[in-house]
């Protein structure tokens, strides 16, 4: 395990100052890709000053009521934070206050990034890069609905260096309809001539109501297939580690230092602001969630009104259920849960997770069937520790 | 009243060809129930009578027809019931046979005409529906004549819709069929020809009285049942029960005798008075169950709700037994045994709606007669009991004498599906130029699954059958059992031909190939005669499940995810190491052969 002290938390920071995160949702897009099913607009141009102004507004109202004293990260994801220019942006950033050290990721569109932006970008304090990549084989793009080229990311990887932002993250998809193990091969050789500091690796997920859910649903594109995935997957694994990044979360590699840690914060049930329509927050245990459209976002803050729209209190059974699932997903693992020894030796002997010392890690079989064993570990946490003495 | 003034009678008819529509016409007519009351099929009293248009419970009525008194019996109409309708005859002097006069003769008015003739019944012939378009009287007239040996001109022409013609009918019931005889001094004989279950009272039983008094308040004796139970409340059926003080020869009517439970008052029973007895009437037996199926329920802490709705089910329909049964699949559970496929349908039905049970029923078999090598013999009615094949000597299964009627077109698809399910010809006669009749000997375990569905489905509806038992015969029978990752799997176990079981076997493993999903390790689902392998499919592991991002506004969501993954996992059944999910044994079992 050789996870840099930055991203190895467990009780590594005291309690009085934990990390605070603030996810800044931009629900702007030039187009929708064909798998998408986040809350992002691509006619709302019009809208984007009054946006920008109200969740300045918003943070700003956090800052007086003393929700939002320091943040240790902030993560401007969308949508396409990149399609705003670059003022607007560091509008926002300018009124979160921060750490000293603290990780400012902005997501890019390769297509909606030049010089000019990112040398703003670096001097705004923003000094973390992820782009959406998902592919460098054209055919794959297309069918993925993108619009991008594969050169352009490398010049936008090369500007976002240059501007002197050094964490970069390259987002990645596999399992593609139309995708053979060759151009994922060739994608992933690619991405790493490009140098990045990060990468993120997902299976293609269909979700209902997308194009590409439509398509699968209507029987006009094959499903992604299990094993094709499980296949690629492994090949990542192996090509990413081969080139020093190191997994540490399902399906997220970094070099070492370099995970990204407002993510972890997810994982590690942390406390994390949502600024923007549909952003979601999280403190103590009470998570809540913003109306999910831009109009009516803007409506409520200029109203003076709050922006939530639901909020759930997790209980402590529960909290401690999504402890599990999220620990599971890290290369940290999660505490052993009590009673679980004898699906815990099952899940060994199946060579799905390994234990070191008290916690239980995912071996990268297990990786992939990390439903499998989470769920089979959840259903012991159900049943409670077993009686004793019935026999 | 004067015995001679009575006529008891019987309506008998296929399915669908206007008997609870003549009843019910019969009944208004005779003013027996007023038009505010009378509701469709008014002696159909069970929903599900309604819903499916059938009678299966036998009822009675007494009614007044001019200066006669009228004892009408409806009668089952269906295969299943065959027995029951041999008691409601024995207690009537006469039939009225009901031909619809546009579809003719079917297979069970043969049927119904064989076994009224048989009961030394007189039958008046009538042809129903003659207002559609579509009726043919005179040919039909023709046909009957020539098939059932009933005088064409004899026939009386009515439409139970309208009315038209029933108080002929009923003028011809009186003039036709002669009055009951019977000696009031002698001791007394009553037929029970129904029973049901009343959970204030009891019991209550149809009877005829042939001899003697049934009086109120008289101490009874069962002879079959070999009980005494004191006469409670002795009445008629007008249709409400209406108390009388006694019920001589020739009435019919019915008896609340403190009975608790319905197999102390089975069809056919005698009663008698204890202290003078009168012989036993003939013809009593036992109903015997003919196919067989497990019943489950799909969620395992149901079991005693199951039990509980079987005990009281069974109050009102002593027919279908039970047996408490543990499959390695499906947990506890019940071999239950029923009179034929519709019967096990409707207690299945029954069950499931009036208990509010969710039920797995396992594919319905038959009972075979098994002689061992060591010389004993026994009777296996569940797949999983059958001897390991060394120890079998031969295997023997039911037959039934299975009569189609069906126009001349279909009657080659016929012969082949018979051909197809192992039938030997008996008979093939023309009834009439274009209606034959053809008689097969066929084992039952053909005909149980889906036989009525593909002879409807091959002759557009227009083929009709009845069946009767007809013994049994040896056959090369196999036992076929599934094997999930190498253990047997009791519920999937079945017994067929040596023919058909690598047909059976593949389209076993084939179907669960499809339903189980893959596991942590590959699956062998595997078809074996005996441990020989004659079918194999494989369900390869599982690689990949895991779900791809989660991160801040994805966490509720995919907590809701695993919950629902957590939740199917509950409701797996585990054989061996292998999960496999409630459904994929009911759709396993599903019937879809065609």
């Amino acid at each position: 395990m050789n996870l840099a002290p930055a991203a190895h938390g467990h009780g590594a920071r005291p309690v009085g100052d934990a990390a605070l995160g603030v996810y800044v949702h931009i629900p702007f897009c030039a187009s929708r890709c064909d798998y998408c099913d986040f809350a992002t607009w691509t006619d709302r141009g019009a809208l984007i000053d009054d946006y920008v102004a109200a969740c300045v507004t918003d943070v700003e109202t956090r800052v007086r009521r003393g929700e939002l004293v320091e943040a240790a990260s902030v993560f401007f994801g969308g949508g396409t934070p990149s399609l705003l220019d670059a003022a607007a942006l560091l509008r926002i950033l300018d009124a979160i206050p921060r750490r000293a050290d603290a990780e400012v990721t902005v997501e890019c569109n390769p297509d909606s990034v030049d010089p000019a932006k990112l040398r703003a970008y670096r001097h705004g304090g923003v000094n973390r890069c992820s782009f959406g990549a998902q592919s460098m084989r054209p055919h794959v793009l297309a069918a993925l609905g993108r619009t991008h080229d594969p050169a352009g990311v490398a010049r936008a990887l090369d500007a976002a260096r240059d501007a002197g932002i050094e964490r970069l993250n390259v987002d990645l998809i596999y399992g593609t309809p139309g995708e053979t193990l060759e151009d994922w091969s060739a994608t992933l050789d690619a991405t790493l001539a490009l140098g990045p500091t990060h990468v993120s690796a997902y299976a293609l997920t269909v979700e209902p109501g997308t194009p590409l859910g439509v398509r699968v649903a209507a029987g006009c594109t094959p499903a992604p297939d299990d094993d094709d995935q499980a296949e690629k997957y492994e090949l990542a694994d192996d090509r990413l580690t081969a080139a020093g990044h190191h997994w540490y979360e399902i399906s997220s590699w970094a070099r070492p230092g370099d995970e990204c840690r407002h993510h972890l914060l997810y994982w590690r049930q942390g406390d994390y602001l949502g600024i923007g329509c549909a952003a979601h927050g999280h403190r103590c245990g009470t998570r809540t969630w913003n109306v999910r459209r831009p109009e009516r976002y803007v409506e409520r803050i200029r109203a003076a009104a709050s922006p939530v729209a639901g909020a759930e209190q997790l209980d402590p059974a529960t909290r401690a259920e999504e402890a599990l699932a999220l620990a599971l997903r890290t290369r940290s693992g999660a505490a052993v849960p009590p009673g679980a020894d004898a699906v815990v030796t099952e899940l060994a002997e199946a060579g799905l997770v390994r234990r070191a010392d008290d916690r239980l890690v995912l071996t990268r079989p297990g990786r992939l069937l990390g439903t499998e064993v989470t769920v089979r570990l959840l259903a012991v946490r159900a049943a409670g520790p077993q009686p004793v003495g019935t026999r | 009243m004067d015995i001679t003034g009575s006529r008891c009678f019987s309506l008998l008819s296929h399915v669908d060809h206007g008997k609870s529509t003549l009843a019910d016409r019969i009944l208004e007519l005779c003013g027996a129930v007023d038009a505010r009351s009378m509701r469709e099929q008014y002696l159909d009293t069970m929903d599900l009578e309604r819903e499916r248009g059938i009678t299966i419970k036998a009822q009675n009525v007494r009614l007044q027809w001019k200066d006669h008194v009228l004892h009408l019996i409806d009668t089952p109409g269906h295969v299943d019931f065959g027995y029951e309708v041999s008691r409601s005859l024995a207690a009537c002097e006469g039939a009225v046979l009901l031909v619809d006069a546009s579809q003719g003769i079917e297979a069970q008015t043969l049927a119904n005409c064989y076994a009224a003739l048989e009961a030394d019944l007189t039958i008046v012939g009538v042809l129903n529906k003659i207002d559609l378009p579509q009726a043919e009287p005179d040919r039909r007239a023709e046909e009957i004549e020539r098939a059932l040996g009933l005088p064409a001109d004899e026939l009386l022409r009515i439409s139970a819709k309208t009315g038209e013609g029933v108080p002929e009918l009923l003028d011809a019931v009186v003039a036709r069929i002669p009055p009951p005889t019977g000696d009031a001094d002698a001791p007394l004989r009553g037929l029970l020809f129904d029973s049901l279950y009343d959970s204030y009272r009891g019991v209550i039983s149809s009877v005829r009285v042939f001899d003697g008094t049934l009086s109120t308040g008289a101490r009874l004796r069962y002879l079959q049942a070999d009980a005494v139970h004191d006469a409670e409340e002795v009445g008629v059926r007008r249709p409400e029960l209406t108390p009388v003080a006694a019920l001589g020869p020739g009435d019919v009517g019915y008896l609340i005798a403190g009975v608790r439970d319905l197999g102390e008052a089975r069809v056919g029973e005698t009663v008698t008075v204890a202290a003078r007895p009168g012989a036993p009437l003939p013809g009593y037996r036992e109903p015997k169950p003919m196919v067989f199926c497990g019943l489950y329920p799909v969620v395992g802490d149901e079991y005693a709700d199951l039990r509980d709705a079987l005990e009281k089910l069974r109050l009102n329909d002593s027919s279908f037994t039970y047996d408490p049964e543990t499959s390695g699949a499906l947990g506890f559970g019940f071999r239950c045994g029923f009179l034929g496929l519709l019967h096990m349908e409707i207690v299945r039905e029954r069950l499931e709606r009036e208990y509010d049970l969710s039920l797995v029923a396992t594919a319905p078999n038959v009972e075979y007669v098994v002689h061992r090598t060591d010389g004993s013999t026994e009777r296996v009615d569940n797949p999983s009991a059958m001897p390991a094949t060394n120890l079998v000597e031969t295997v023997e299964e039911p037959y039934v004498s299975v009569s189609i009627l069906t126009p001349t077109d279909y009657v080659g698809p016929l012969m082949d599906l018979a051909q197809s399910r192992r039938g030997e010809m008996a008979k093939l006669e023309y009834l009439a130029e274009d209606r034959v009749e053809l008689v097969y000997a066929l084992p039952l375990a053909e005909i149980v699954l889906d036989f009525f569905d593909v002879l409807k489905s091959r002759t557009r509806g227009y083929a009709s059958l009845d069946y009767e038992p007809a013994g049994h015969r040896a056959a090369d029978l196999v036992k076929v059992e599934i094997l999930l990752n190498s253990v047997p799997v009791d519920a999937f176990s079945t017994i067929v031909h040596r023919q058909k079981a690598t047909d059976y076997g593949r389209r076993m493993t084939a179907r669960l190939a499809e339903l189980i999903p893959r596991q942590l390790f590959d699956v062998p689902i595997q078809a074996a005669i005996g441990g020989r392998i004659i079918a194999r499919e494989t369900v390869k592991a599982k690689r990949k499940d895991v779900i791809a991002k989660c991160y801040g506004g994805d966490v509720s969501r995919k907590r809701k995810l695993l919950d629902r993954q957590k939740e199917g996992k509950r409701r797996m059944k585990q054989i061996g190491r292998v999960e496999v999910p409630q459904e994929a044994f009911v759709a396993a079992l599903r019937l879809d052969e065609t």
